[in-house]
């Protein structure tokens, strides 16, 4: 157990060797890849099982292993691994929700032909989140962060021969780099005051107090102090990551990838890193200048900044699912919003609240993508809402498994945990001492979630079949319920939602205590926690009943128009496009940013380029001459001398006949000179 | 004259009578001759210097002469083996045949 804890890096390392193999696996290995995916994966949460029994311990707080990774100039980096609750709790849900869609996808994808490589991408983004939780260094969290950002590139473009697919990769990277910039930035400026990238180090890490007193010291622009700047930067990649506003256009599109994948990534796990994030930051986030140089407080500038933006994206990406028509981007925006009430929770409530909110919604949130997953299996790839219907007589499993999430996510009491979870964020949000306005665009939202989520169920699962299924050439062949292989994990993942309910409900709240820490003052049920939950159910119930009443004909027969847009077409339509946001950043930023490219391709093609010519045009020249003065000067010279020499040659070797006689004569002729010179300059002596 | 003079001039004599036969004749024994003749004056030079010269108890010049003819003897075994050789070669026993040393 205590091996284990050091050596949490086993956890991740296993999907990741899974990835490795996969990537050297020849195409028609279908079996063997599936098989080896789901099993390292399998492995990993038994792992993570262990890891996490270890720190049930009483008193457990954290362990951590740190080595050296380089070392350039005065500039150390470690390694670092920390298995604390939070990293021990998401590894669990990472692994065990990750395990069920692994499953679930080798029934989706079961006739893809590049059923290998989903695999691989699918292993490979498993070990990325694995790493980035248990990471104890925000490089390594970063560096995993950027690997989960490629493993979602390459799976939202999984189908990539689809144009829409390849450009909505294109703007998940790209918007999500954008975040990065900002967490990047934080990154190098937390390393050069601090001078360590380790989250704890045994009082040195920059986590901890002596950091952290040192950071709320100094100010920089606008008073704010270092931890509030360093904590807004790594904002704005968690909003990035976690689409947040006004980064969150490309959750949406992001749903052009196989719906497993939007279960795992864009809507489990990774969009969830952002949350995840704040919450690993959370001393620094909430770290403020106080009576010995450093306090914790909920209402830092960094935290009010986080829960505004958390409770405005979550009442906007609410209203803009309500008048969605794509089966999946009713969810992604519900994701965005509930990733919006995440980060209410961090901010107000503590991480803990936040965590709880994150893990149940994992579990909920994949359910609902599954049994999407599973109705766009069933009729055909039809997503559109408008042509769908009637399917609770064709799919029951799928019907009772996406009621149950659908639920959880509109927060119906009891038994459901999305509600308790929920509640314990609108709870924090409602003491905290700062405003009360996220509080009440939470319950907004809670409200609209419960909507959209009937408006949903009433199209797809009640009323007649419509389009699709009604009329056109599939008509003969009825929506049919998926293999065993997809809906055992919808049946499995339904059960956790609801058994979850056990452990986060506020009279036993043990989740959200085991996530705190020891250290931390349970939560305790007061007055206000039954107000509270009579408030939330009545505003689900409010938002269940308007949607059950709205949709009356649409729940009662096969039409498909919306009595919304029918009503209300002008909002209807503003909402339908998210606000125009899209359409505002065509506008303006990707204009400008085209504009540049413009720009910069021109001043390339004429300016640069132009240097270049000139410079090649010189080069050429300088070897035309250089040609010339070689070919004629040198050239010439050594041809000339050689024939010279040669000449010489032929003369010279007429005297060599090989008789003896001759070679004598000229020895004879040479002494008699040399006799003859000596005998000259005997007499002048 | 005194004879070592006439000895002198004997010497010179046969030397370049000798010289004037191995640079001149064509034929490998007639060369052979010559170079004999060569040696010869050489050794009569080491006489008469010896016989005539501060020192005749000494048998210095004997000495030399006696060493110079037997260095003949086996110069002239090598010569002749190396005409006969020559002869094999080109059935004449003319030096101007050898002339594979041609530049």
């Amino acid at each position: 157990m205590d091996f284990l804890a050091h050596h949490v890096w086993l956890i991740p390392l296993l999907p990741l060797v899974a990835a490795g193999l996969i990537a050297v696996t020849p195409r028609p290995q279908r079996q063997f890849a599936s098989s080896l995916s789901i099993g390292a994966l399998a492995a990993a949460f038994l792992l993570a099982t262990l890891a996490f029994a270890a720190t049930l311990a009483p008193g457990y707080t954290r362990t951590i292993s740190n080595l050296p990774w380089f070392t350039a100039g005065d500039l150390t980096l470690h390694w670092g691994w920390i298995l604390d609750p939070i990293s021990a709790a998401m590894l669990v849900m990472i692994t065990f929700v990750g395990s069920l869609i692994f499953i679930f996808s080798t029934g989706y994808l079961a006739e893809d032909p590049n059923y290998t490589r989903f695999f691989g991408f699918l292993s490979l983004f498993a070990a990325a989140m694995l790493g980035l939780v248990i990471a104890n260094s925000l490089l390594v969290l970063f560096v995993c962060w950027e690997l989960v950002g490629v493993a979602s590139y390459l799976l939202i473009g999984f189908w990539f021969t689809k144009p829409a697919a390849a450009a909505a990769a294109k703007k998940a990277f790209i918007t999500t780099r954008i975040g990065d910039l900002g967490l990047f930035t934080a990154m190098l400026w937390l390393n050069s005051e601090t001078g360590t990238l380790l989250f704890y180090d045994s009082g040195r890490g920059c986590l901890e107090s002596a950091a952290l007193t040192s950071l709320v010291a100094q100010t920089t622009v606008a008073g704010l102090t270092f931890t509030a700047a360093i904590s807004l930067l790594a904002f704005w990649g968690a909003a990035g990551k976690s689409g947040q506003l006004p980064l969150h256009v490309w959750l949406p599109d992001a749903m052009e990838g196989p719906t497993p994948v939007s279960a795992l990534i864009h809507a489990a796990t990774m969009v969830a890193a952002g949350v995840f994030l704040t919450a690993r930051l959370y001393p620094l986030l909430s770290a403020t200048p106080g009576a010995e140089g450093l306090t914790f407080s909920n209402t830092t500038p960094a935290l009010i900044t986080i829960a505004w933006v958390g409770a405005a994206t979550a009442v906007f990406a609410a209203v803009c699912a309500v008048a969605q028509h794509d089966l999946k981007r009713v969810l992604a925006y519900s994701t965005v919003s509930q990733l919006g009430l995440m980060f209410v929770g961090v901010a107000t409530g503590g991480p803990a609240v936040g965590l709880v909110h994150l893990l149940t919604h994992a579990f909920f949130k994949a359910l609902l993508f599954l049994g999407a997953g599973s109705v766009i299996h069933a009729c055909h790839h039809e997503q559109d809402l408008r042509r769908l219907g009637g399917l609770r007589r064709g799919l029951p499993v799928t019907f009772a498994a996406y009621a149950v999430g659908m639920m959880a996510l509109s927060g119906v009491p009891i038994l459901f945990s999305g509600f308790w979870s929920k509640d314990a964020v609108l709870h924090g949000a409602l003491a905290w001492p700062a405003s009360k306005g996220p509080f009440v665009l939470c319950v907004i939202g809670a409200a609209l979630t419960a909507f959209y989520m009937m408006r949903q169920m009433c199209f797809v699962f009640l009323g007649e079949p419509r389009g699709v299924n009604a009329s056109d050439a599939h008509a003969h062949l009825p929506p049919h319920e998926s293999p065993r292989v997809m809906t055992v994990p919808l049946v499995v993942l339904a059960l956790c939602t609801l058994l979850l309910s056990a452990v986060c409900t506020p009279f036993w709240p043990a989740l959200e205590h085991y996530l705190a820490g020891p250290k931390a003052t349970p939560p305790s049920v007061t007055a206000g926690v039954w107000g509270l939950l009579v408030l939330s159910t009545v505003a689900t119930a409010t938002g269940l009943g308007l949607a059950w009443f709205a949709y009356r004909p649409v729940r009662g027969s096969a039409s498909s128009a919306d009595p919304l847009a029918e009503r209300f077409p002008a909002v209807f339509g503003v909402l339908n496009r998210a606000f125009g946001v899209d359409a505002l950043y065509a506008a303006t930023l990707t204009r400008w940013g085209r504009g540049l490219g413009t720009a910069a391709a021109w001043f390339d093609r004429w300016v640069w380029a132009g240097l270049v010519d000139l410079f090649h045009t010189l080069g050429q020249f300088t070897g035309w001459i250089s040609g010339r003065v070689d070919e004629d000067a040198l050239n010439g010279g050594f041809d000339a001398g050689c024939e010279a020499t040669r000449w010489s040659g032929r003369r010279l070797s007429l005297v060599h006949n090989g008789q003896a006689p001759r070679y004598l004569r000229i020895v004879a002729l040479g002494a008699t000179v040399f006799a003859l010179l000596l005998f000259g300059w005997m007499e002048q002596k | 004259m005194n004879p070592l003079a006439g000895c002198l001039l004997l010497s010179c004599l046969l030397f370049a009578s000798g010289l004037g036969a191995v640079l001149i004749r064509r034929n490998a024994i007639v060369v052979l001759i010559g170079i004999e003749l060569m040696l010869n004056a050489a050794n009569l030079n080491f006489i008469a210097f010896w016989r005539y010269g501060p020192n005749p108890e000494a048998l210095t010049g004997l000495m030399a002469a006696l060493f110079a003819l037997a260095i003949a003897a086996a110069e002239a075994a090598v010569g002749l083996a190396l005409i006969i050789s020559l002869y094999r070669r080109h059935h004449r026993s003319d030096i101007d045949v050898a002339e594979e040393l041609k530049g």
